[in-house]
């Protein structure tokens, strides 16, 4: 269960680190998603099934879901609005 | 009495010109100064742009830190005293931590009489098999009040900043349209399969969260997920039909003011060692714990409702 | 450096993922990035508080077959602070980006360093 452990632990920090480095907003979000599913089977190692449930669901369900959301707005304001783009730049 | 003089002699006087000068009824430059013929001011538009060139560039100068060497210099510095205090604060913790007691073993400070307390007594004075349950649910419900009211406040900002009115939620649901495929066969396929079994899943997890791992938070969770996926697969015409901002009102009225109520006559009837009037039941059965189980769905109610408002209001500034 | 480095492993993983989170929101410029960093230094919270009510070979706070005595179950108090914790930082998250959603629609761009060029630029 040690060893487990401590390759979950692994885990999460090479997550936290290429979450950092990756380029991408979308890959980004994807390793955060990433992230919160192995810290919810870290939860199940430290007894904590409550924990993992929550976790599972709000982390890396429903986060992850708002940044998508949030993404998807972006790109709409973008794609919706070039020329304004444009002019805000020109002022 | 003075003498009466006729009016085209009193025009010739100085008193007249003074005071239709003080009047302001005539210029008295008028006629008698030579003048040039005013125009209006035009803007030279080739000068206005040179002008308005130096204008940004000058502040691209000033502001812009790709430009400004001070601002590099200040950027550098920001960077490298970052990463080194960060490594400090690594250290410094580590080190700490090095110094605190070793995970897993029993006698440390944090497993002290409060631990104790809720283990060898919550299943008798709450009911609740799952001591957690028991515990932010009962021993520390305010907490729990306090937290569902965070959601809802939570929410009602987001509502304020996202928010957009008639016409500009209608472009909304148009832009929105045009951004995603619709009726898309195999997502509704997997969404009429999943969402029905995702629901049972968290209403399963709200109701034995007094028996097991869950609880409303949990539940709520799950439940807003399968909304959210319903939602996505067959678009907002259909959940419309069940969930509008009025229902979002009244079920987070309903459930916020039924916590309160029930909490504080938990309260009056339960405190300082008085007998509470609501059984406890036999513990492992679904109707036991006394107020727990109505907690529980209040939270949950309130969770799920959350979720839902936040990805509706995300997606079209409001639901 | 103190005799338990080793043993309290899990710890000393909290305190790494804290500090990384921390230079994400020091050192990305990107808003959604630092919106991560942050989202990263809760959950390294969460696993300090988790671990400190840990304790090897006990099982999850929920009684089984009657069993009231405390050598058998870990502490419950860190479980209920985080599963509060976990709710509020959704919560918290859902605000930043709406938050993050209106300076888009203002300044068209996510990166921090230009929003505050342009507002310099607007004299404010």
């Amino acid at each position: 269960m040690t060893a487990f452990q401590i390759i979950l632990m692994g885990l999460l920090i090479i997550c936290a680190v290429s979450v950092s480095f990756s380029k991408n907003l979308l890959n980004a979000i994807l390793i955060y998603m990433s992230f919160s599913l192995v810290m919810s089977m870290l939860w199940i190692c430290l007894e904590s099934p409550d924990l993992a449930i929550t976790e599972a669901a709000v982390g890396a369900g429903i986060t992850s879901v708002l940044f998508f959301v949030t993404l998807k707005k972006i790109r709409a304001i973008e794609a919706a609005e070039p020329e304004e783009k444009e002019e805000s730049k020109d002022e | 009495m003075s003498k009466k003089r006729p009016e085209s002699e009193y025009q010739k006087t100085f008193a007249f010109h003074f005071f239709r000068w003080l009047s302001g009824s005539k210029d008295p430059y008028l006629g008698e100064v030579e003048m040039h013929p005013q125009k209006e001011y035009q803007i030279d538009p080739e000068a206005a742009l040179r002008h308005e060139k130096e204008h940004d560039a000058i502040l691209d100068k000033v502001y812009d830190p790709k430009r400004n060497m001070g601002m590099k210099l200040f950027h550098k510095l920001y960077h490298a005293t970052s990463i080194i205090f960060c490594l400090f604060l690594i250290a410094l913790l580590l080190v700490t931590i090095s110094w605190l007691p070793a995970t897993g073993t029993v006698n440390r400070p944090v497993n002290n009489e409060v631990a104790e307390r809720y283990i060898e007594k919550g299943l008798e004075e709450t009911g609740a098999v799952n001591i957690v349950a028991g515990m932010i649910l009962d021993y520390r419900a305010f907490d729990t009040l306090g937290e569902s009211h965070v959601l809802f406040t939570a929410t009602i900002t987001v509502l304020i900043l996202l928010r957009l009115n008639k016409t500009e939620k209608n472009e909304a649901e148009l832009s929105d349209r045009r951004f995603e495929p619709k009726n898309d066969a195999i997502l509704q396929l997997v969404a009429t399969f999943l969402v029905p079994i995702i629901i049972i899943f968290g209403i399963y997890v709200i109701l034995n969260g007094h028996l097991g791992p869950g609880g409303g938070f949990s539940g709520g969770a799950v439940i807003g997920a399968g909304l959210v996926l319903y939602l996505n697969a067959f678009g907002f015409k259909k959940t419309e039909r069940f969930f509008t901002e009025k229902t979002y009102k009244w079920i987070c009225f309903f459930s916020l003011s039924f916590y309160c109520l029930a909490k504080s006559y938990s309260f009056y009837t339960g405190a300082n060692q008085l007998h509470s009037i609501i059984p406890k039941g036999t513990p492992g059965a679904i109707l036991s714990s006394g107020l727990i189980l109505p907690l529980n769905i209040a939270v949950g109610l309130v969770v799920a409702c959350t979720i839902y408002a936040f990805y509706a209001m995300f997606r079209k500034g409001g639901f | 450096m103190g005799p338990n480095l080793l043993a309290n492993y899990g710890e000393a993983v909290a305190a790494i993922l804290f500090c990384i989170g921390f230079t994400n929101l020091l050192l990305q410029t990107n808003l959604i990035k630092k919106i991560i960093g942050l989202n990263v230094m809760d959950s390294a919270i969460y696993l300090f508080l988790a671990e400190k009510g840990y304790i090897a070979g006990r099982v999850a706070p929920i009684v089984v077959n009657g069993v009231t005595s405390t050598e058998a179950y870990i502490n419950p108090i860190p479980s209920g602070l985080v599963l509060t914790g976990i709710v509020v930082s959704v919560s918290v998250t859902a605000l930043m980006l709406s938050l993050t959603i209106r300076l888009y629609t203002r300044y068209h761009t996510l990166d921090l360093d230009e929003i505050s060029a342009q507002l310099k630029k607007e004299g404010k």
